[in-house]
């Protein structure tokens, strides 16, 4: 990134000045509120991390639970159990409803399984009719308990990665609230209002100097009055004596003055 | 927000399943299977003599289509197609890493609980922020 926190690119007038104070004011908001939706999507995070690891644990002795009592199942009804139970299959009785949560505003899945009573597995009921029909009870009833925590595993398993991927992008956004629009726009403001302060300078300064012009036109005006008012006055009192100073005045003056007529 | 990816909301899912024939029968029994009118299951049965392609169509095939929420697969099998599994990135139909009778659960494997465990040792982004 060339410049780091440049500003942006604005006309410095006051207007614009309000304009960016007001979005700095709802990037910090925004910023607040970001790291609380990040700091609450971190608490849910670490609590969903516990419980996986301690359903998959248990996953696995209800794995082992399961597949115990289907050993037992295929020593009580014989080992054809399985071609039976392949055929019997139709429609799923067992099923997964998924609905969304809303945590923190983060939509997570959750899926909970029901059986479907309208799938009929009077097939699969017939199972074991024959021989060792309680053990494929019992069969049957481990892997349904085996289903139900799976699929609160995969409940977990996806809010986990959703979750994931939430954090990455709130904290992506606080951080570049943080670290790329708020210096931008702080930087904007002072450019403002340093611009702003030179203008008012150049005013200033531009009254001050026609100050003092008009002051200096004035003094004059006043010296060139007060001298003209003094002329006039000694005029008058010379005419009194008879005599007019100035005409006197430009006599001797011209006298000094050489004339180019005279030889001598 | 915009453009990520809608999680559906399924009244009435499946659950698929890729294990050996012992597993898949047991959940059978439960009520997990499910024949389609085109004939198609929503399971797998991996015996020693199932090709890596198949294993890999299957997989395919389950985490495409629009009704099935959940897939089990056996850890074995999953090993096999890892980088299938580890590349797997979309949150619905979730994938399950069951053990199965001859192969006991092994952690170290599984997709998810290694990534968990690269967030607990390592900066993870939940905790990484600062």
């Amino acid at each position: 990134m060339s410049g780091q926190s440049q500003r942006l690119n604005v006309v410095p007038t006051v207007t614009m000045l309000g304009v960016m104070k007001a979005r700095l004011v709802g990037a910090t908001r925004g910023h607040a509120l970001l790291k609380k939706k990040s700091d609450a999507l971190t608490v849910k995070f670490r609590a969903i991390l516990k419980m996986i690891v301690s359903t998959k644990e248990s996953m696995g002795e209800i794995m082992r639970a399961s597949s115990f009592a289907l050993t037992e199942a295929k020593y009580a009804a014989g080992e054809n159990i399985k071609h039976v139970v392949l055929e019997s299959v139709k429609s799923a009785s067992l099923r997964v409803r998924s609905r969304q949560e809303n945590i923190a505003g983060v939509k997570l899945p959750r899926f909970e399984h029901f059986t479907d009573p309208g799938a009929g597995d009077t097939k699969a009921d017939l199972t074991g009719l024959a021989r060792g029909g309680q053990q494929i009870q019992a069969c049957r009833a481990a892997h349904v308990k085996a289903i139900e925590v799976l699929v609160e595993l995969a409940s977990l398993q996806t809010s986990f990665l959703t979750l994931d991927e939430a954090i990455k992008t709130t904290n992506r956004r606080v951080n570049a609230l943080e670290n790329v629009v708020k210096p931008r726009l702080e930087n904007t403001i002072s450019y403002i209002r340093a611009e702003l302060d030179e203008l008012e300078r150049e005013d200033f300064f531009r009254l001050k100097k026609i100050q003092g012009y008009k002051k200096r036109e004035i003094e004059r005006q006043l010296q060139a009055a007060k001298q003209f008012a003094e002329e006039q006055f000694s005029e008058k009192v010379s005419l009194k004596k008879g005599i007019s100073i100035s005409s006197a005045h430009n006599l001797l003056v011209a006298g000094t003055e050489k004339d180019e007529d005279i030889i001598f | 927000m915009a453009g990520r990816a809608q999680i559906r909301t399924n009244s009435s899912a499946l659950i698929a399943m890729i294990a050996d024939e012992d597993t898949v029968t047991g959940f059978l029994l439960a009520g997990v299977g499910n024949v389609d009118l085109r004939r198609k299951t929503n399971y797998l049965i991996v015996a020693s003599k199932t090709t890596v392609k198949a294993i890999e169509d299957a997989f395919r095939e389950f985490t495409t289509k629009e009704d099935i929420a959940i897939v089990l697969i056996s850890q074995y099998v999953a090993n096999t197609i890892r980088f299938l599994v580890d590349s797997y990135n979309k949150p619905v139909p979730a994938i399950l890493e069951i053990p199965s009778k001859d192969h006991p659960y092994d952690p170290t494997h599984d997709s998810v609980l290694s990534r968990v465990r690269y967030l607990f040792s390592s900066e993870s982004a939940a905790s990484g922020r600062r």
